[in-house]
């Protein structure tokens, strides 16, 4: 990726196709621990410019779906498609060079750096290959004020100093800091106060106006139904249902993520039983 | 936030809404600003100041609340110079004061080494026996048969250790051995090698090879620069730093960037000015004995001033330098960020390796010889516990290049006292555990405060 000159994620992002088909798609995508089947035949379409909050109970599998997207890990079965190609990620590197910047559920901070340090970590720009302070600071500084983080006293102190809500901001901040097609969020307001949450919501919807995908998971429904355009639900590593968010209600959401079936809404009862969920795709 | 209503089946997601300014409820504000305020315990005094008065409260509030940096250790300088000089007058005379500089040349760069491997939460147990095996190298490339001029003696001795610490590197890395392990291993295997290298080569007599007194090896350390190239050199190297500081510090405020006060750069600037002159006026008052005239700095001291400049610079400016912080900190983190970790460990334990090398190339100096007797386990000991005493973390993450510089001076401090005084051998011993002790002790208790006072 380009590092200095290009600044947020604003300018990027428009590239993606218009003519409906997905961004980012899963098909048949599994994952193993040893014995533990994390992830078990995942199928998942990102639509370009679209909100796709990803739902499912503790230990359902949704960071495990987000590293094998961030290419922390290969999927042990299945592909994963990047505009139409069929790509294998060889590390975070290869994933962001798609597109792809994702902030962690654990954060991944590195408490000794500073914010600027920690923002710019792994993509520091250099001037006559010496760190380019200067630049990075520049820039930092311009991503937190746009998401209205203002209770950082300096940019220049050690992450180990921040609030647990500051730390999520710079969390945020570090991932729209460069251009970007798909934003993966994994519970990115979990430890925010009530105006923090507000800025990072209306920030997606901001990212996903001009054109970025985001996928974010998130376990206040009231998030999630105020930002998605669509709603995955995962129920102990299988996706149960994918659809439009307005097909959903909270109770079927509910429903899907403590049984991975629904009494009600969505006919896609079939899908909790571990056939194929794309069937509730082609439905809608 | 659970309880409000609910958005019923069917309702779409609110449109967006990107060009509505949220207004920040007012109590919140407040709010945080307490957390702000607490957070300012911790903060480097540079990034909050824009006065000298604001800056050494920020300065006194940190040290307050636990980071205390380099405080403890200048403390016990002190403490530990006013004994000495009470129990021996000779401690603070000049030749005594430049045979103490050079006792610390040793252990800065044993311990500038060790910080590498202690940065990344490792550590590494062969430096003493790869200054060893550097040493023994470079004194068999300078000398006959092969007779190399000597800086390519030198190279060729610090290119053997660094491949050393690649080796090491790579086992430590790739196949997942602990670093004690591995380290423990070379500390064995290339205790052998020396003694190995010491029966090559003919010349090595009982297992001693000496470095001829007319080569530039031999007179690092005991050769001096003249007074005048001393102050030229002392000059030279303030000069550089008053403008790189006074300059950098001017162009950040300028662009609305944090630095600190422009009275922190020139205090800063003279209390480096101050330490300098003191060393060169006393390395050059005549220290002989007799008519023998002898003064001016010895080259060890710029040599390893360079060092810790150089290492500095690698730590704070450098890509590579960031990456080792932050996998010190959360390899995890780094790895996500994209570094090649395995890569960048790899070639911290080779900058160990290397400097360790330089340090080799100090002992043999000093000595005039390299023998196989060379304790090299004890080398090791006295590398972590000045990296330690110094200031820097056992734990990965936290240290500086000045943690040698101070660490290996109090060392040197202490030896040179208790010969002074004619301690034994054990009493020395014992009393640079106790100094170790003390030294960690003390930090881990202004820590701890730190951690649950403030
Ligand atoms: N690195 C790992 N090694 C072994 N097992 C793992 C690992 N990561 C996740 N798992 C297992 O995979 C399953 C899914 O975990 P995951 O972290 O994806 O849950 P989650 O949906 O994100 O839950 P939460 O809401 O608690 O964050 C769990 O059973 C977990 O124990
Ligand atoms: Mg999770």
């Amino acid at each position: 990726m380009s590092t200095g000159d290009s600044v947020t994620a604003r300018e990027g992002g428009n590239g993606a196709s218009a003519d409906g088909s997905p961004l980012l798609s899963l098909r048949g995508v599994g994952k193993n621990f040893g014995p533990v089947r994390a992830l078990s035949h995942i199928d998942l379409d990102i639509p370009p410019g679209q909100i796709t909050a990803l739902a499912g109970d503790n230990g359902a599998g949704k960071s495990v779906t987000i590293k094998t997207i961030s290419g922390l890990w290969p999927p042990d079965d299945g592909e994963i498609v990047w505009e139409g190609r069929s790509v294998r990620l060889h590390g975070p590197k290869d994933a962001e060079a798609l597109g792809i910047r994702t902030i962690y559920q654990d954060l991944a901070l590195c408490d000794n750096l500073d914010i600027v340090q920690n923002m710019f970590l792994g993509h520091e720009p250099l001037r006559r290959g010496v760190l380019d302070e200067d630049t990075m600071e520049i820039a930092a500084r311009k991503t937190l004020d746009e998401l209205r983080v203002r209770t950082i006293r300096s940019i220049r102190q050690p992450v180990a100093s921040l609030s647990g809500g500051q730390r999520q901001s710079v969390a945020v901040a570090k991932a729209v800091l460069f251009d970007a097609k798909l934003v993966i969020m994994d519970e990115p307001t979990a430890a925010l106060g009530v105006s923090q949450t507000r800025q990072v919501l209306d920030l997606i919807k901001r990212l996903s106006s001009q054109g970025v995908a985001v996928m974010v998971v998130s376990h206040n429904l009231n998030d999630v139904f105020e930002v998605a355009d669509r709603i995955a639900v995962l129920y102990l590593g299988r996706m149960v249902a994918v659809d439009e968010a307005s097909k959903f209600d909270r109770q079927s959401v509910v429903e899907y993520m403590t049984t991975g079936l629904s009494s009600r809404g969505l006919q896609t009862a079939g899908v909790g039983a571990g056939s194929n969920p794309q069937a509730s795709e082609r439905k809608q | 936030m659970m309880d409000e209503p609910t958005s019923g089946p069917g309702t779409p997601a609110d449109p967006p809404a990107a060009s509505v300014a949220y207004q920040e409820p007012e109590e919140e504000v407040v709010e945080e600003e307490v957390i702000a305020q607490q957070q300012l315990a911790t903060t480097a005094p540079d990034v909050l100041a824009d006065s000298l008065r604001e800056y050494l409260d920020a300065w006194w509030r940190r040290i307050r609340s636990g980071e205390s940096g380099a405080v403890p250790v200048l403390i016990g300088l002190v403490l530990i110079v006013i004994f000495f000089q009470i129990e021996e007058s000779t401690f603070l005379s000049a030749g005594n004061l430049v045979n103490l500089f050079v006792q610390a040349s040793l252990y800065i760069l044993f311990a500038a080494a060790e910080i590498y491997a202690l940065l990344l939460s490792e550590i590494d147990l062969s430096v003493g026996a790869v200054a060893g095996v550097g040493a023994f190298v470079i004194a068999e490339l300078i000398a006959p048969p092969v007779n190399l001029v000597w800086w390519l003696g030198i190279a060729g001795g610090l290119v053997v250790c660094a491949g050393i610490g690649l080796l090491q590197g790579t086992l430590i890395t790739r196949l997942h051995i602990p670093s004690f392990i591995v380290t423990l291993g070379g500390l064995l295997g290339l205790t052998g090698v020396i003694i190995e290298l010491a029966q090559i080569d003919k010349t090595a007599v009982g297992g001693v090879m000496s470095i001829s007194t007319n080569s530039p090896v031999y007179n690092l350390v005991n050769a001096n620069m003249s007074p005048t190239l001393s102050w030229i050199v002392l000059v030279i190297i303030l000069g550089a730093y008053a403008a790189l500081s006074i300059v950098s510090a001017t162009r950040r405020r300028a662009r609305g960037l944090s630095a600190p006060p422009t009275s922190i750069v020139l205090l800063k600037v003279a209390l480096a000015a101050a330490g300098g002159v003191a060393v060169v006026i006393i390395c050059t008052i005549n220290r002989g004995a007799g008519l023998i005239a002898l003064r001016g700095v010895p080259w060890v001291v710029p040599l390893v001033l360079l060092v810790i400049g150089a290492w500095s610079f690698l730590l704070s400016r450098t890509k590579l330098g960031r990456y080792i912080y932050a996998i010190g900190a959360n390899p995890e983190a780094a790895r996500r960020a994209g570094i090649n970790v395995p890569w960048v460990r790899t070639i911290a334990f080779m900058l160990v390796a290397f400097t360790g090398g330089l340090a080799g190339l100090v002992y043999a100096s000093r000595l005039g010889s390299i023998a196989t007797d060379i304790d090299v386990g004890q080398l090791v000991l006295f590398a972590v516990a000045a990296a330690v005493i110094g200031g820097t973390s056992l734990f990965g993450g936290r240290g500086k290049m000045l943690h040698a510089l101070l660490g290996g001076v109090v060392i040197a401090a202490v030896f040179n006292g208790l010969a002074l005084m004619g301690i034994s051998a054990a009493g020395v011993d014992i009393a640079t555990a106790i100094v170790l002790i003390l030294a960690v002790t003390v930090d881990s208790l202004v820590r701890r405060r730190g951690a649950t006072g403030a």
